[in-house]
């Protein structure tokens, strides 16, 4: 495999990698090094964060299960500091070395931050990232006064923010008019006018020339020697192309790093893309150009061939709330243009289309941006507009709807990710789409800025006609059949005593009518949790290695995992594994991370007949139910052991093995706190104390590594069951089916589980609850060994002999 | 060589249970069969088009479509496509029946 590395770990940046993963899968080994400490997060939502619509966890668009899923290596809070570009390797700040065979180049940009006194001084940041935004939040609950250098985009949406987090904010501007690259002078002034009665202060035509105060900053000094004060600013004048580690390098550098239409610098084997890079003597800064970019370079570096990029015309819009603009291509008048023109002072609406030669060169929309789409269109496609009427005409009536009825097919409906309107219809129609969330997912319209939402909606309620539900559009169904949550489903299965994954789907009126591999197995989930041991589970809702009862490998081929009570064995049962390993030619034989022994690379019609000559029972180790129990040896050998931690372990596995939970659920017991059996990273862990146990949750040794917390300390081991019988029924019946524990407890939140345990009434029934589900589970590699149907449905592999 | 159209028996209609897949293999050939709710039996190449492969017979079915049980791609039994947002094609096999026997044309 060639080797790909990639410095910067951003929006364009991961944007390219997702379009190469989508080209060609399989052709690179793929490195990413990021500075900052997180995965690929949305920039863009940093204004929203700011104004306290959204937060963290929520504009993460690549999780780091994302990079673990595509095989790519992260290093995350690591920085390149320099390319050989002769040895073809990156060498990070922590002096880590890669070789790459293709690198690409996506650092971004920087904040400009004034070259003046004072501008290093505590108080003063950009806004680019996490951490600038972490700092403005921290410093709202402490100091009142914000000063805001810069009146274009990034300015008033920072701005906007600190309002929202109660600061009083002056905006100091070189210029006359706010944001005078892309508004005229009209647009310009109602802007104004609507940003002061938000109760933004504006000081406009100051040039800062010196910020004040000892360690913090206290105030700003103007060129005419005003002064005001400040206790935060926020430069925000513009970014400056990051490109110093490929300057550096001997990389052509000009404002960014040149490229060609193939995004190819003029190193060989070395490309950038993104705020980093400069296209023609354009370095872009919104993410649809960036995007198209990524396109490109995708292409070029998988296939080899590549449409050549040729540049982009930009549309902008600015994220305040109460503030609907739009603005694209020329904004002033020059002697072959010609305007036309709306402007309705009293609404509080301006339109302008500059026009030359009978096309469109330029957008102005304020207060009504609802033919921004039509009209980009027009613009980018060149299209004639002789004899079109330009604006709608207001006096119609035509609703949304008509809107969109008469909106061509491929018009943009989504600028950051460039998705038309076909194809959003074709994935509502074709995938039988009826959330928001579902488009967005199946489409990526939405997945950036967000403003196109509100036209994805309308296409939504349009293409759906009568069945669209306005409500149910905007909440998040368990899947694309329905829109109902999972409370809802639960309470419908319960009020219409619902008894059967097949009469969920078809009462609860499923737009497909057998469902997917989401709803299913989550739907069977819920009714064996509902109805105790009255279910009788629906073993073709179960995705395939709980169907097989084995774990199916990437070959075909399943493996053989037996319990192993407590990771404890005999003698006798391992020479019979070595027997029945040997029989079959079992490719591998390995200790498993559960404290047992795997049999893999197992042909699916061997599974019966190897079941049946292990005759032991399954160890689950593919199910969303208890895997294992690790024990260390404990007070029986071990000369610290306060605590008989086999036996409990032993007793745990025997009792809770084979129940159904939402996901998967280890544990471990340690009969000391020097804790060999790792129990304070598995979903339930123990630890023997002297004259007791502890009962540790929701600790996690997987992706998202977490330790686990104390949820009390028991003195028997009678009692240790009482509490992890009713704590593994409580996160059952609330949590939602895919949730591991340490979500849950996340989500719900510890001290909201310790209350709802400590009621001995509420334990007891949750034992009861659960001691009546656990009655209904048969061993299920005895099942299959008894029962043909089940062989001949699941195991058999029918060879046919066409005689030649 | 001259191509000629066989007709191959496979299975007994009546055996086969709705919403399951069968894998078969015919000669080098190995061939996913599916019965849906509706009665009508498929026949697939028994390979996933994700790059990675892996087979189908195992995939969850929901009317007239397998899921793949490796990476969740939504392929139509009718014509093999797989379902956007994922692009690909599985080849089919013509099924015919005659009383309880299922043939595969190859
Ligand atoms: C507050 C705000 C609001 C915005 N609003 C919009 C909007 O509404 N619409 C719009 O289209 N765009 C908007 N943008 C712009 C958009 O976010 C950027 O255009 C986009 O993020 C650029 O992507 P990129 O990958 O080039 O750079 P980035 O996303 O900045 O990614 C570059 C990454 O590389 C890392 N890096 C740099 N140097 C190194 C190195 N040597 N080694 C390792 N890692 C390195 C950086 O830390 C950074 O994480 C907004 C930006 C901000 C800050
Ligand atoms: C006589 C006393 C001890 C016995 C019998 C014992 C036994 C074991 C055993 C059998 C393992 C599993 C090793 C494997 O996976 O192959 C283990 C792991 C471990 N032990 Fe101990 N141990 C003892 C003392 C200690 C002490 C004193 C500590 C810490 C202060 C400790 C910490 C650990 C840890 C953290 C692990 C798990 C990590 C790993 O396996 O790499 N043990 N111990
Ligand atoms: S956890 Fe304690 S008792 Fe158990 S094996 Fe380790 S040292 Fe011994
Ligand atoms: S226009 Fe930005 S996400 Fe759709």
């Amino acid at each position: 495999m060639k080797k790909l590395v990639m410095i910067g770990n951003g929006m364009a940046g991961v944007r390219t990698i997702e379009e190469i993963l989508k080209l060609s899968p399989e052709q690179f080994e793929i490195t990413i090094f990021g500075q900052e400490p997180y995965p690929n997060y949305n920039r863009i939502k940093l204004s929203n964060i700011l104004q306290g619509d959204t937060n963290f966890d929520e504009i993460i668009i690549n999780p780091l299960d994302w990079y673990k899923e595509n095989r790519i290596q992260l290093f995350t809070g690591e920085t390149v500091v320099k390319i050989d570009v002769e040895a073809k390797q990156v060498i990070s700040n922590q002096g880590r070395e890669v070789e790459y065979d293709d690198l690409i180049i996506a650092t971004g940009s920087n904040s400009f931050i004034l070259p003046i006194p004072g501008a290093d001084k505590i108080g003063v940041t950009g806004f680019r990232d996490i951490q600038d935004c972490e700092m403005m939040i921290k410093s709202a609950e402490q100091y009142k006064k914000a000063v805001v250098i810069g009146g274009g985009l990034l300015g008033l949406e920072a701005a906007r923010g600190l309002l929202n987090l109660g600061m009083k904010v002056d905006v100091v501007h070189l210029m006359p008019h706010l944001m005078e690259r892309q508004l005229d002078p009209i647009a310009s002034s109602l802007l104004r006018a609507e940003l002061e009665s938000q109760g933004m202060n504006f000081l406009m035509e100051k040039e800062t020339i010196e910020i004040l105060g000892d360690e913090r900053v206290t105030g700003l000094r103007f060129k005419d020697s005003s002064e005001v004060e400040a206790d935060l600013v926020v430069m925000a004048i513009g970014i400056k192309s990051n490109t110093e580690v490929a300057k550096n390098s001997g990389i052509y550098v000009n404002r960014g790093i040149v490229v060609n239409d193939f995004m190819e610098t003029s190193v060989p084997n070395a490309y950038a893309v993104g705020e980093c890079a400069e296209h023609r003597e354009i370095v872009y800064g919104l993410v649809a150009p960036l995007y198209e970019q990524g396109k490109v370079l995708a292409e070029r570096i998988c296939v080899g061939e590549a449409k050549p990029y040729a540049g982009s015309v930009t549309g902008t819009q600015l994220k305040v709330a109460g503030v609907d603009l739009f603005s694209a291509g020329e904004i002033f008048e020059d002697g072959s243009t010609k305007s036309i023109m709306i402007y309705n002072e009293y609404d509080g609406i301006y339109k302008r289309v500059l026009t030359r030669n009978n096309l469109i060169v330029g957008i102005v929309l304020y207060g009504d941006t609802k033919d921004s789409t039509k009209l980009f269109r027009m613009l980018t496609k060149k299209e004639d507009i002789s004899g079109v009427s330009i604006f709608q005409n207001e006096c119609s009536g035509a609703g949304a709807n008509d809107d969109i009825a008469s909106m061509p097919n491929d018009e943009l409906v989504c600028g950051c990710n460039g998705v038309t309107k076909g194809a959003i219809v074709e994935a509502i129609q074709t995938q039988g789409l009826t959330t928001l969330d579902q488009v967005s997912h199946c489409t990526n319209a939405g997945r950036s800025c967000g403003r196109c939402k509100p036209m994805v909606s309308s296409i939504l309620a349009y293409t759906l006609g009568d069945q669209f539900d306005a409500a149910a559009a905007q909440k998040t169904s368990i899947c694309g059949c329905t829109t109902l949550s999972r409370e809802e489903l639960m309470a419908e299965i319960k009020t219409k005593g619902l008894t059967s994954v097949k009469e969920v789907m078809i009462v609860l009126e499923w737009n497909n009518e057998e469902g997917c591999t989401k709803c299913r197995p989550a739907i069977n989930y819920y009714l064996g949790m509902i109805h105790l041991d009255e279910y009788k589970d629906d073993r073709d809702s179960r995705l395939v290695n709980e169907k097989m009862h084995a774990n199916i490998q990437k070959d075909g081929t399943y493996s053989v995992v037996p319990r192993m009570y407590g990771g404890v064995t005999t003698a006798a049962d391992l020479k019979k594994i070595a027997e029945v390993a040997e029989k079959y030619n079992v490719p591998l034989v390995k200790l498993t991370g559960g404290q047992r022994i795997g049999l893999f690379g197992v042909k699916k019609e061997d599974l019966p007949a190897m079941w049946e000559e292990l005759d032991m029972p399954s160890g689950y180790a593919y199910g969303k139910t208890l895997r294992t129990v690790k024990t260390c040896v404990g007070a029986q050998f071990c000369r610290y052991g306060t605590q008989d931690s086999m036996a409990l372990g032993i007793e745990l596995e025997k009792k809770f093995e084979r129940l159904d939970t939402p996901h998967k659920v280890k544990m471990g017991v340690s009969a000391c706190p020097r804790n060999c059996s790792e129990a304070g990273i598995k979903d339930i862990g123990f630890v023997g104390i002297d004259g007791g146990w502890e009962i540790y949750v929701a600790g996690n040794g997987g992706v998202d590594l977490r330790p686990g917390d104390l949820l009390c300390t028991v003195k028997t081991q009678k009692d240790v069951m009482e509490m992890t019988g009713a704590y593994l029924q409580y996160y059952r019946e609330t949590a939602n089916y895919l949730e591991r524990t340490s979500k849950w407890v996340e989500r719900v939140g510890l001290d909201h589980v310790k209350e709802v345990l400590e009621d001995e009434e509420t334990r007891r029934a949750l034992n009861e609850r659960m001691d009546q589900t656990l009655k209904k589970y048969i061993e299920p590699w005895n099942e299959a060994i008894q029962n043909e149907e089940i062989q001949d449905k699941y195991y058999t592999q029918h060879t046919i002999k066409v005689g030649e | 060589m001259i191509t000629t159209l066989t007709r191959i028996p496979v299975v007994n209609y009546s055996n086969l249970k709705a919403r399951a897949g069968y894998s078969i293999k015919i000669d080098n050939t190995e061939i996913a069969l599916f019965k849906v709710t509706n009665g009508k039996v498929y026949a697939l190449e028994n390979r996933s088009p994700h790059p990675k492969g892996g087979v189908l017979s195992e995939g969850l079915v929901s009317g007239e479509y397998v899921y793949c049980p490796f990476y969740d791609w939504k392929i139509s039994l009718l014509d093999g496509k797989v379902q956007a947002p994922d692009e690909g094609q599985v080849r089919t096999f013509k099924v015919e029946r005659e009383e309880d026997i299922v043939f595969i044309v190859l």
